[in-house]
């Protein structure tokens, strides 16, 4: 169909965006779909640590009174298994998603900042080794993700472990702050010609709620972990009580972040859904303004709900009422976003395939972990069941119900696309239901536990307290799980060498990624999609128009790394936007700073000012050289 | 939710320390409330199950076809917004008419008692009378009893969930609960805010008995220890005094539990092992096995030096 005039504009994209293979472009390219790969493919190996520290935790309680694992063990378990599944996992999961997919689905062919990208992700690398080589070292932090003080103060946890978390937190934050500046210009500069604010793709609204929570959220998290290194470092009292400082000020800071953190993990992962559910239900997304509304909604409110994780700390009454009714608001925008996608589903013509399948099940599970939500509104029945296994299973719910089968389901959708084939369908629904069965047999036992009066973070019970076959479910349960786990593992690694071939659009998609091939070129566009409404694949017309346009070399921009830089509201064209090329400085900067948090671990300040310097240095050298001289 | 319904029910009377066994006023109203949210939570969980097991049944599409257009936003935003707003506030309105059931007591009561959270134990102090004991409180049936919670070192959480919901005890904060029993018994306790390597090994008992018991009870608290031989010196002399009080002996440690009345009480190391002479000789000899990271450390007691030790402290009623 081709003709000789698109088929030149396409060889000469092909040339000026192309990255010679070898050593030298995997340290420095800046290519979104490389590093959205490498973000899915380092957060899931961590996603496979935490799977492995639950499992020895769920060995540890399967009977009362095992050996299994000491108090020392299960208490750096435990810390690690949430600090890994918050930070080294959900949340760059679903950022690789965001990389991969967000210029694909916006019709641009890069993220607004290449090179901060790529620090992003050498930075999240660094930042997660580590996290995890205190493991090595034998000083994992012990005292939870949420880390309170005094417990975390140096006259409770005297060993590295805290500082590992501390530094550990800071160093990755850089890496989250980054990508979320970088998340939010992209989507408001970058998009199609055409695809004004009320067309852009749920999932990339979701993405931009979270980047904006992030923004917001972290430096309390930040200004926490300062805190706290510096009084156990140079004996700062900002939580100490004999010396004026306050425990419940790092509760707040910690909850502050911790909350919108919720949101920040849930929200892309709802995007998912709403990208998902449409297209096995063959028809547009029902009160798609509504469902974007909500998403932002959610995130904003998310912000005014902390204290209901303090409920038990004394606070007067007037205080937690104000917060019990921010936690019960925040109700109605999930609520329109779950009939929404109900309503689509009901009114539409459904197609039952796997990623549709883990959608589903997030529908039930998370409904489950939402009406256990409203419950922790409940104020004196909050303060009964909190720091229960009754929260354990309602946050296991909420986040492995809420962000986890969603990246289960985003993993099975988009296979095709990043690797150019299919999953095998039947072992796919197989592992579905390992995966189905195996996580409410793991959860649901935990509210009963909860209820019948068990402890979070526990090592070990006694027997006779009418807990025992409810724990020896979950550790059935957990196993099953893990089962499904390894069978969506076989899967991915069998099918991309040895699935079906996909073809651009094996689900008969709406959204623009669909509209090129699979996987993607390198500069994801011959020519720039022009869009016209919300599900620009399902305009069968413009997307014919896309291809007569390349062969007028029109929006073709092939002088150079370009793209279009379009107006935030209506998306119309404003500017040809230049796009720098690889470059070895930002794996050089995030090596500076790896050495840095490494140096401040240890103590040696006078090295750590050096390295300071250095990474200055490192930042400068990055801006010296500008893409094209 | 019907399966949770079901376990619910099946609560059997060995939970001494089940939130859904209540015995107190507080949890009394907890336990109704538990009740509405599960019936209501059974509902939405119901009808959006039911929702999406229809969608699975009509899977009649195929991935050739889409069909544009189609309503359905009216029955989102009447079953997502609207709906719940409404029983939301209803919800919120009875969640604000049960807050006094949990409040924190203001003033003092007939009984007041202060527990004060260690790692990993609790002392408790009877503010009106002159009686200091370790992890089991006594009182009163029927008495609401006031419990000011604070620690001596990292946050814990003072919880037994028969009788009440938990209070966290927080450095600089003098938190307080009520406790009252219904009926006589033995309710289990335990920490609920995470506090380093024995969490899971530190809980208590309350002990509700008749008024009379009581008094009896507390008239023995309140007397010093017996005079105890060879036991008593072996106490003093192999460092045990440097860390706990024996009441009517030099002994005045602060660091462990009081033991002027250690044999009286139903178990040791807070709610870990039954309080019997082999278990108490065990705990001895290698604390750290029993309840590894403790504070207690080995002193090297064996033999008759043992044998004379634990004569000492079974003698201390």
């Amino acid at each position: 169909m081709a003709t000789t005039v698109g088929r030149e504009e396409v060889e000469r994209l092909e040339e000026t965006w192309h990255e010679a293979p070898g050593l030298k472009t995997f340290l420095t390219t800046v290519d979104h779909k490389k590093i959205g790969t490498r973000y899915l493919v380092t957060s899931f190996a961590f996603f496979l640590a935490a799977g492995v520290e639950a499992l020895a935790m769920r060995t540890q309680l399967a009977r009362p009174e095992a050996g299994a694992i000491g108090p020392d063990l299960y208490n750096k378990l435990f810390s690690m298994h949430g600090i890994t599944m918050i930070f080294l996992f959900v949340t760059p999961m679903l950022n690789g998603f965001g990389n991969y997919l967000v210029p694909l689905q916006i019709g641009s062919r890069d993220m607004a900042f290449p090179r901060l990208n790529a620090f992003s992700y050498w930075v999240f690398l660094g930042s997660g080794l580590f996290l995890y080589s205190s493991l090595l070292v034998g000083y994992a932090p012990n005292d939870g993700w949420f880390n309170y003080t005094p417990l975390s103060e140096k006259a409770y946890t005297e060993g590295l472990n805290i500082d590992y978390y501390n530094l550990g937190l800071l160093f990755l934050t850089i890496s989250s702050t980054a990508g979320a500046i970088n998340f939010i210009v992209t989507i408001f500069k970058l998009r199609a010609p055409g695809m004004s604010l009320n067309r852009i793709p749920l999932f990339c609204w979701g993405i931009l709620a979270q980047s904006f929570s992030l923004v917001l959220a972290l430096p309390a998290l930040s200004a926490a972990n300062i805190f706290l290194e510096l009084e156990r470092r140079f004996g700062f009292h900002f939580f100490d009580r004999p010396r004026g400082g306050d425990p419940l000020l790092w509760q707040h800071l910690f909850w502050i972040f911790g909350h919108p953190d919720v949101y920040i993990i849930f929200l892309p992962a709802v995007g998912i859904v709403s990208a998902i559910v449409p297209v096995f239900s063959r028809r547009p997304i029902v009160g798609y303004p509504w469902m974007a509304l909500a998403t932002m909604t959610t995130a904003f409110i998310g912000f005014g709900v902390w204290v209901h994780h303090m409920f038990a700390t004394g606070l007067p009454q007037i205080t937690m009422t104000f917060y019990a009714a921010a936690s019960l608001i925040i109700v109605i925008p999930s609520g329109v976003q779950i009939f929404g996608w109900l309503a689509t589903m009901l009114t539409g013509r459904p197609v039952i395939r796997s990623p549709f399948l883990y959608v589903l099940g997030f529908i039930v599970v998370f409904v489950v972990g939402g009406v256990t939500g409203v419950m922790f509104a409940a104020i004196p029945f909050d303060q009964q069941v909190t720091d229960t296994f009754f929260v354990v299973a309602h946050f296991h719910y909420v986040l492995f119900g809420g962000a986890v089968f969603p990246i289960f389901a985003a993993i099975h959708f988009w296979f095709p696309k990043v690797t150019g084939r299919m999953l095998d369908e039947r072992l796919a629904q197989v592992s579905f239901w390992f995966f189905f069965v195996g996580f409410n047999l793991t959860f649901f036992p935990m509210h009963v536990l909860g209820l019948y009066g068990m402890p979070r973070r526990v090592y070990t019970y006694q027997p006779g307290l009418g807990w025992d076959f409810y724990n020896l479910l979950a550790t059935i349960g957990a196993f099953t799980l893990a089962l499904g786990i390894l069978g969506t593992i076989v899967n991915v690694v069998r099918s991309r060498t040895r699935g079906e071939i996909a073809g651009d659009d094996p689900w008969g998609a709406n959204t623009l990624e669909w509209s090129t091939s699979s996987p993607p070129p390198d500069f994801n566009f011959a020519s720039i999609p022009v869009v016209r409404s919300a599900d620009p694949n399902w305009d069968f017309e413009d997307r014919v128009e896309d291809g007569l346009r390349l062969e007028r070399r029109e929006l073709t921009l092939s002088e150079g790394h370009e793209t279009i830089g379009s107006s935030w509201l209506d998306g119309d064209i404003e500017e040809v936007h230049e796009s720098p090329s690889e470059s070895p400085w930002p794996l050089v900067l995030a090596a500076c700073l790896a050495v840095l948090f490494a140096l401040l671990l240890t103590g040696h300040w006078v090295m750590a000012a050096i390295a300071c310097g250095v990474c200055l240095l490192a930042w400068a050298g990055w801006h010296l050289k500008e893409p094209g001289e | 939710m019907g399966l949770l319904a079901g376990a619910v029910v099946l609560a059997g009377c060995g939970e001494e320390q089940s939130t859904l066994l209540p015995e107190s006023d507080a949890t009394h109203s907890i336990d109704a409330m538990w009740w509405v949210l599960l019936i209501g939570s059974t509902i939405v969980v119901a009808v959006v199950t039911l929702l999406v097991l229809a969608t699975l049944l009509r899977r009649r599409g195929s991935l050739d076809e889409v069909e544009r257009g189609g309503g359905g936003t009216t029955f989102a935003l009447v079953s997502g917004a609207a709906i719940p707003a409404v029983v939301l506030v209803a919800l919120f309105a009875y969640v604000l008419s049960s807050l006094d059931a949990t409040a924190q007591p203001k003033g003092r009561r007939d009984l007041n008692i202060e527990v004060i959270g260690k790692q990993w134990w609790w002392e408790v102090r009877y503010l009106d009378h002159d009686i200091v004991t370790a992890n089991e409180i006594h009182i009163p049936v029927g008495v609401p009893v006031r419990v000011v919670a604070g620690t001596a070192d990292v946050i814990h959480s003072f919880w037994v969930p028969r009788l009440n919901r938990k209070i966290d005890m927080i450095p600089g904060r003098r938190n307080a609960i009520l406790l009252q029993a219904d009926r006589k018994g033995a309710y289990r306790g335990q920490c609920a805010e995470f506090c380093g390597l024995q969490h899971a090994n530190m809980a208590f008992y309350v002990i509700a008995e008749p008024a009379q018991r009581w008094q009896r009870w507390a008239a023995r608290e309140r007397r010093p220890a017996a005079a105890g031989g060879r036991g008593e010196r072996v106490f003093a002399s192999a460092g045990c005094s440097g860390c706990h009080t024996i009441q009517g002996t030099a002994a005045d440690g602060r660091v462990g539990p009081d033991l002027t009345h250690v044999a009286s009480r139903r178990t040791l190391a807070a709610a870990t092992i039954a309080n019997d002479r082999r278990r108490l000789a065990e705990f001895i000899r290698d604390p750290q096995h029993v309840k590894p990271g403790n504070k207690m450390p080995a002193l090297g007691l064996q033999g008759r030096r043992l044998d004379a030790l634990v004569d000492y402290l079974e003698s201390l009623r």
